[in-house]
């Protein structure tokens, strides 16, 4: 179903609304003051919810992060500016979170991508079993993760996962059973691994909703002037998917950053904090040492990279294009 | 085009190869959810005397039933409730111009692109000043929070793609505003409608970190923090563990696989209307 919203936007002008106002309506009842009102009468339920537990939030976690927050309601906390996050730089476990938290993005970001284009592109023409297919690589995207992370933690245990049997006892690679989740780096393989294989579906079904709209004229344009499959992809079809290219990297970046229940769930950041990522140990902060105020600081930090860099890859996108 | 069918055939080739790659793991969970406990260890995608005994044990003993129970209530409810506010909001934005339209939907807009778990720890202590710690409400009342700027965008689109001559009809037959709501918009944006529902319901269904952060008590559990709290304690029993995720899981699956087609023109809105 498509809605043309574009039109809608620019339609009926405003005016119409005091035509409107102006005829007898016998059963509203109500007069201009009424009118008025109408819009606000529907806005009030959603808006009351939303700024009370969404916006307020936002200025309340600034607020807490600069603050000594204390616990118990009434009892006032003592203002100690940037304290927290000046502690934040100094702390060499959250670097160690924000470095597990970047090789995770650099990890699973240009797969997902290419995955996601790549089987979108196979899925683009006639082929049988389309929908099934389509079904089946999205399937890991509405999983729950915590569902997800407990068969990755299973299917990767040290002596009785299916992966280390095929590898040591199928394969024979390695002398002894790799301990996946009890070391920094194998832990981070398969945090990534179950990250792009539950992401991929997600980035193909944008890719393909996007195909379509690639002009079909273009591409015969294309191939009546003689190039080759790869040369359209490339020189058209690459160009025209730009902006959805642009809106999905954004898009796993941001869910990149967002990595915690996996690791929640199966390395609990640990062994010791080596596999801690930025929310991981953000959460551990505020729920296990009741430190909300560094978490809030730590939350804002990871706040600020996430919109900087969302910010960088918007102006990236849009000077290539400009270039262009 | 025309070329012979073997590009086609390792086309399909490659996809079949992926599709194993995301389905292994699914039936690996299926599998292991029909082991014993004695075999519970054995990477065997055919479990050797398989038995039904881990869902029976599961549902009843373990209390996924209860948890199930929770989980539908506090989904349904997140659904109708964000419908009819977000519809509501929606209806405003596309329809009506006033005051502080912009500042409203745009600061709506922005939320969507900041991540939920920035504000776990604010809206913790506003659920604790609001009483609602440890309540399925608390849950409910949270969820509807996070996802009505994501409903509200998807059906103001929706309506305002409505002609106005509807509208205008109507009013002229002397039907008020929220008459026009709700047997003109509504009706009409039933597709829209059921993408939101999906969505919602998905994302509720799904929530693991609010519920685990603000329900202490096992009584009002849901269904994934229930799994994950139920492994922790006994680590081994992956049989038990995975019989009550597929229960978890086959509700997902039913809704995607019936509803699919509203889905995918739900994230196309997204990408590329957004």
């Amino acid at each position: 179903m498509s809605v043309d919203t574009e039109r809608a936007r620019t339609g009926p002008p405003v005016g119409t609304d005091e035509n409107r106002r102006a005829r007898p309506r016998p059963r509203s009842g109500a007069g201009a003051r009424g009118s008025r009102l109408t819009p606000y009468l529907f806005l009030l339920p959603g808006l009351v919810l939303f700024v009370g537990l969404v916006l307020w939030p936002i200025v309340q976690a600034a607020r807490m992060s600069l603050v000594d927050w204390k616990f118990t309601p009434g009892v006032p906390s003592p203002f100690v500016g940037l304290e927290h996050y000046d502690r934040a730089v100094h702390d060499p476990v959250f670097w160690k979170s924000l470095v597990n938290t970047g090789v995770y993005m650099v990890a699973t970001v240009p797969t997902q991508l290419a995955l996601g284009l790549a089987l979108a592109l196979l899925l683009n023409k006639a082929i049988m079993g389309k929908v099934a297919f389509r079904v089946l690589y999205y399937l890991p995207v509405v999983t729950s993760w915590v569902v997800v992370s407990l068969v990755f933690e299973y299917l990767f245990s040290t002596n009785s996962g299916l992966v280390n049997h095929v590898l040591h006892d199928g394969l024979g690679i390695g002398q002894e059973p790799v301990n996946w989740l009890g070391e920094r780096w194998p832990a981070m393989a398969v945090l990534s691994m179950l990250g792009i294989w539950k992401g991929a579906g997600w980035a193909m079904l944008i890719f393909l909703a996007a195909l379509q709209t690639v002009p079909r004229d273009l591409l015969d344009a294309a191939s009546v002037d003689g190039a080759g499959k790869v040369r359209t992809f490339f020189s058209i079809t690459l160009p025209q998917l730009r902006p959805v290219v642009a809106f999905v990297t954004v898009m796993l970046v941001i869910g990149g950053f967002n990595v915690f229940i996996s690791v929640y769930v199966m390395t609990g950041g640990g062994p010791g904090d080596d596999t801690q990522v930025v929310l991981t140990y953000m959460y551990k902060q505020a729920f296990e040492f009741l430190d909300f105020s560094y978490g809030s600081a730590i939350a804002y930090l990871l706040a600020i990279i996430i919109f900087g860099l969302s910010f960088a890859q918007m102006k990236l996108f849009k000077y290539d294009e400009e270039a262009s | 085009m025309n070329r012979p069918s073997a590009g086609t055939s390792l086309r399909f080739v490659v996809l079949v190869a992926g599709a194993a790659v995301m389905v292994v793991p699914f039936a690996m969970m299926v599998a292991t959810s029909f082991k014993q406990q004695s075999y519970v260890l054995t990477p065997d995608l055919v479990p050797d005397h398989a038995t039904f005994d881990n869902y029976v044990r599961a549902w009843t003993s373990s209390g996924f039933a209860h948890y199930f129970l929770n989980s539908a209530v506090v989904s349904l409810s997140t659904v109708l409730l964000v419908l009819l506010l977000g519809s509501m909001m929606a209806y405003a934005f596309a329809r009506f111009e006033f005051v502080g339209k912009r500042v409203v939907f745009y600061s709506m807009i922005a939320t969507l692109m900041i991540p939920g778990m920035m504000l776990l720890i604010p809206q913790y202590f506003v659920a604790r000043d609001l009483g609602v710690l440890d309540t399925k409400t608390g849950l409910v009342m949270f969820y509807v929070a996070g996802q009505l700027a994501f409903t509200t965008f998807l059906l103001r689109g929706f309506f305002a793609g409505v002609p106005r001559e509807l509208d205008e009809a109507m009013l002229i037959d002397g039907a008020n505003r929220l008459h026009i709501y709700w047997h003109l918009m509504l009706p009409l944006a039933r597709p829209a409608l059921a993408t939101a529902a999906i969505f919602t319901f998905l994302g509720s269904w799904d929530e693991f970190v609010w519920a685990v952060t603000i329900i202490d008590s096992q009584d009002n559990r849901t269904l994934p923090m229930a799994i994950q709290l139920f492994q922790g304690q006994h680590g081994t029993s992956w049989g038990l563990v995975f019989a009550a995720s597929t229960i978890a899981v086959i509700p997902v699956i039913a809704v995607f696989v019936v509803f699919q087609r509203f889905f995918v023109s739900g994230l196309a809105a997204g990408a590329l209307k957004g």
